[in-house]
């Protein structure tokens, strides 16, 4: 559905060109829910901007390419690729009232979004707005209809958003951090009908997040995101479960759970490289357990890694670095 | 962190040479900006000019032009660039019905423009400034008090407020004392008819600084309201304010000009630029047009060099615009 | 430095009262002003925001306060540092009655507050941006020991930062120069600059990355060992909470719905609001299973239900719930429960 090749992204400042994606590669299918994570300045909202051409200035895509449906769009010119964002592009963002506008009643803007992308009358689009309602699960859609998006919850606007996401029936959703701003039991609920919804409708989704637990019961697939770069992908329990690259370890193990108490968190030394100033070779060899010389000096391409795609020197296929034998141990350990 | 893992670990941590802070200043994003805008550079330039030239008037223009012994009756309404046949006095934007020199006026009038703009702004930065900080900081009927007035001084034109206070103050004083505080007076009309802006933006500014994080942890260890005031939230609402006021002094400018254009500023023995506009303009049609036209464009470059200035400042400090 | 007495004194007085809330209750006017509250003829509206806590802390133990938003955990916290007054209720620190804390400031109230600081969340806004970080810390210090000397404070300052994972050099930088879980270890400095006994954190790590929250939490666990500290940690995630805490107080709506010892909260708990959190909260171990999807939302706390907050959500309310408020009442196991259901034994 969905194919990223090699997407570079650059901002250039007075003080040189930052790179904030660097050859990040991935694919979507058709239905798939591909959760994309990672800590903040790791790129993985840049990534959805980049995709959806939100990117702020004077950012821009520098190489690569962006396929939807096999077409190319990243190459269109503005006129023609605005009319894709919403017709084959849907959105969703951490706040819905930036994806709603105060002014105007919800079944307005649905109607509205549902007319400039499908050919219906008012009274069609209408119908079509209260089965949008009915289908993302707002109680007796027909009173809401008129109501405007501060008369709404915080879960029920979500759900809103949702609904105008999928008015014009996308191929594609991005949704960016879409319960960040939720409390948790609204969020399974906002999860659970943005899955259940993408499936029946075939939809491919990248959902973006920080949040490991949403991935975990979302996603079916996780590409994990640092420094702009893509250092893991694979199937969600895989990398959850196994996963491969030394940052997915730490990350993984740092993270507090309830099933187990730990006296000790798991910490990964340091804090992500700024962009001004990511280290040559591996951009995670500084704060890695395993790193070497080779890390140091020779950036690692995605390669093969258990059930997944790790870029790591670890796992080369021809002449994997030996994992350093005194911490090894001790880190399996954290990892649950 | 990050620089600490990546540097090698030495038993003795060596600071990095810190650059000077004149160094800091030219590499700040200010700067940068500021070299970038050739209109805004040839603003700054004009306004450091138009200043220097208003301070050193003494030194620069010819004649005195409030002292009536240094004018020549004589040589009233000499065109631009001519030499008198009379007294061989040298005219470089010629001269007025009392024979003063037109440059010398400007030069002595714009001293005047900017000393009542300087200080009125400075006036209405204070004392809306204090105002704001109260109302902001402490709220309540203070607030509402403060804040009302405030709406209730902006229905009028500040222009108005201005001509309003002027005629009270004037109204308490004795007629002989007029001409000598018309500049005192100037100030206080112009400056009380400016406070609610400064008062607006500080206010907003404290309210926001208030529930700000570090202030709450201020109050946690207990330091007296003052010293958070003056401390913490003072410093840090000042940005706005800055701004406002330079823009806020192009209006003052203006303000004056317009008040002593009105007959209601300064008076023809001590003519600001309003002042020689005004008494320009009745000879405009009877041919002595440089009479009117250079204290005008003198005044219309001043403005627009220090508002253009004002709005780049506040482009530039605006952290939503960047 | 005195960590050594520190942990020695904790020692000997583990167990001892720290903190003492009773039936705390802070409510706010959030009626519209009096003019337009005339006009349109609209009563006046309160937000109870917080009705009725109570609680107390032993020295060296830490009790989490955890909920959803609008339950009114950080009011809590505000309303023990004294940046909020008491509608109601009484408070005791120490044995000694600070109820009116947010009325005294100054040398008057420093007795009491150099016993206790107070750790934010947001890291971008708790340090002031127009000063060093040196200043920053140095700040109690200047306040509550006017007798150091400058020289003095600059070593302690320093003292601290190496402490706290920083460099001592980092005294001379600005805030926007660090990251945040950088800035968040600089509040941590600031906070512990008096060697103050008890801490109250409000959501330290909710802004944090993962990796990060990792590294202060381990860090507020070592300085929790090495100075004896009591936490009151506020937080709305259930794993960290289970990880930092002794025991754990659930709300709900400005009151307490459950408090109990973490372990037992997490195996056990009894109060269907309590059930329904841990459920909704996602799960690493078992990926792909969808959690139990809980019905509803928080209502609003201007117009909350009547009865038990919860009744609308819970799916045991009978009509006692929606008309009486339930009371915490301790149970045999060390917990106590405000849930009709519990203490009519209709619930486990």
């Amino acid at each position: 559905m969905l194919s990223v090749r090699h997407l570079r992204v650059e901002f250039p400042t007075r003080h040189g060109t930052l790179v904030a994606l660097d050859d990040v590669s991935f694919d979507i299918a058709p239905g798939e829910v591909l959760g994309v994570v990672g800590e903040s300045g790791a790129g993985k909202s840049m990534t959805g901007n980049a995709v959806i051409r939100l990117l702020e200035p004077p950012g821009h895509i520098a190489a690569g390419e962006v396929l939807l449906s096999g077409k190319r769009i990243d190459d269109l010119p503005e006129e023609h690729f605005v009319p894709l964002r919403g017709r084959h592009i849907g959105m969703i963002f951490q706040d819905p009232l930036t994806s709603l506008n105060p002014l105007f009643s919800v079944g307005d803007q649905l109607v509205e979004t549902i007319r400039a992308h499908l050919p219906m009358s008012e009274k069609q689009a209408r119908e079509e707005a209260l089965r949008l309602l009915r289908e993302v699960g707002i109680p007796a859609p027909e009173t809401r209809l008129d109501s405007y998006p501060h008369q709404f919850s915080g879960g029920m606007r979500q759900r809103v958003v949702i609904a105008l996401a999928l008015a014009a029936r996308p191929e594609f959703i991005i949704a960016d951090e879409p319960t960040t701003a939720l409390d948790v039991s609204v969020q399974a609920q906002i999860l659970a009908l943005l899955k259940r919804l993408c499936a029946d409708h075939g939809t491919a989704v990248m959902l973006v997040t920080h949040d490991m637990g949403v991935i975990a019961e979302t996603a079916d697939r996780v590409a994990v995101m640092y420094a702009g770069r893509l250092i893991e992908i694979g199937p969600v329990d895989e990398v959850i479960r196994n996963p491969q690259h030394p940052y997915t370890k730490g990350l993984m193990a740092s993270i507090p759970g309830i099933a187990k108490r730990l006296e000790r968190l798991y910490q990964i030394e340091g804090s992500m490289p700024r962009l001004a100033a990511i280290p040559e070779g591996c951009a995670f060899n500084p704060r890695c357990p395993h790193a070497q010389q080779r890390c140091r000096a020779e950036r690692p391409d995605l390669m093969p890694a258990g059930g997944s795609q790790a870029a790591c020197w670890l796992h080369d296929p021809v002449d994997p670095l030996p994992l350093r034998q005194d911490l090894a141990g001790e880190e399996v350990s954290h990892v649950r | 962190m990050s620089q600490q893992n990546q540097a090698p670990q030495s038993a003795a941590p060596v600071a990095p040479p810190k650059p000077s802070k004149w160094r800091t200043f030219l590499d700040s994003d200010i700067v940068y900006s500021w070299k970038r805008q050739p209109v805004v550079i040839l603003a700054t330039l004009v306004t450091l000019i138009m200043f220097a030239a208003a301070l050193f008037a003494p030194w620069i223009a010819p004649q005195n032009p409030f002292d009536p012994r240094q004018l020549e009756l004589i040589d009233a309404f000499t065109p631009p660039m001519t030499t008198s046949d009379f007294t061989g006095n040298f005219y470089l934007l010629g001269s007025d019905s009392q024979g003063r020199d037109v440059f010398s006026a400007i030069l002595y009038g714009s001293r005047i423009s900017l000393l009542v703009g300087f200080a009125a702004v400075i006036f209405a930065l204070v004392m809306g400034t204090a105002l704001g900080l109260l109302a902001g900081f402490r709220g309540g009927w203070r607030d509402a008090l403060i804040m009302r007035i405030a709406d209730v001084q902006l229905t009028f034109p500040s222009i108005l407020m201005a001509l309003l206070i002027f005629g009270v103050i004037r109204g308490f004083l004795p007629r002989s004392l007029h001409a000598e505080v018309a500049i005192i007076v100037l100030i206080i009309a112009i400056g009380l008819s400016d406070w609610v802006q400064y008062a607006r933006a500080v206010r907003g500014a404290t309210m926001v600084e208030k529930s700000k994080e570090y202030v709450q942890a201020a109050r946690v260890i207990g330091l007296p309201a003052r010293k958070i005031l003056f401390q913490h939230i003072l410093p840090n609402v000042m940005r706005p304010v800055l701004v406002i006021g330079t823009i806020g002094l192009a209006l003052a400018i203006i303000a004056e000009a317009t008040l002593s254009f009105l007959g209601v500023g300064m008076p023809a023995t001590q003519p600001s630029l309003g002042t020689l506009i005004r008494v320009g303009q009745d000879y405009m049609f009877s041919g002595e047009w440089w009479i009117l036209l250079f204290p005008g464009l003198a005044l219309l470059i001043l403005a627009l060099s220090v508002n253009l200035l004002g709005d780049w400042l506040r482009d530039v400090l605006n952290p939503k615009l960047r | 430095m005195c960590a050594d007495t520190a942990v020695k004194k904790s020692m000997a007085t583990q167990g001892e009262v720290l903190l003492e809330a009773q039936d705390l209750a802070r409510h706010f006017d959030v009626s519209k002003p009096w003019l337009n509250r005339v006009i349109e003829r609209r009563e006046k509206l309160t937000l109870k925001a917080v009705d009725g806590v109570s609680f107390s802390i032993r020295r060296g133990e830490t009790l989490s306060l955890v909920g959803e938003s609008g339950c009114g955990k950080s009011t809590v916290a505000r309303l023990v540092v004294g940046l909020y007054g008491l509608t109601r209720g009484k408070l005791a620190f120490d044995g000694e009655d600070i109820s009116n804390l947010a009325g005294r400031t100054g040398r008057q109230a420093a007795s009491v507050r150099k016993r206790f600081q107070m750790i934010f969340q947001d890291p971008y806004a708790s340090l002031n941006p127009l000063w060093r970080v040196g200043t920053i810390i140095g700040e109690p210090l200047r306040f509550f020991r006017p007798e150091m000397n400058s020289a003095d404070r600059r070593r302690r300052v320093g003292e601290l930062l190496e402490h706290v994972g920083l460099s001592a050099m980092d005294a001379n930088r600005y805030p926007h120069e660090f990251s945040g879980g950088q800035r968040q270890r600089i509040s941590i400095a600031r906070a512990l600059a008096n060697e103050p006994e008890f801490m109250i954190c409000d959501e330290p790590t909710s802004a944090l990355d993962v990796s990060v929250q990792a590294q202060i939490l381990n860090l507020m666990r070592d300085l929790q060992d090495e100075y004896g500290l009591t936490y009151l940690f506020i937080s709305h995630d259930m794993a960290v909470v289970k990880h930092m805490s002794d025991r754990i107080a659930v709300m709900y709506l400005g009151r307490i719905a459950e408090i109990a010892p973490a372990d037992q909260l997490f195996e056990n708990p009894h109060h269907p609001y309590s059930k329904m959190l841990l459920a909704a909260v996602p799960s690493l171990e078992g990926v792909g299973k969808e959690r139990t999807v809980i019905q509803g939302e928080v209502p609003n706390p201007v117009h909350p239900p009547t009865g038990c907050a919860f009744h609308p959500r819970c799916p045991h309310a009978n009509e006692r719930c929606k008309a009486e408020v339930p009371r915490l009442i301790a149970r045999s196991d060390g917990s106590e429960v405000a849930c009709h259901g519990v203490e009519e034994g209709r619930l486990p």
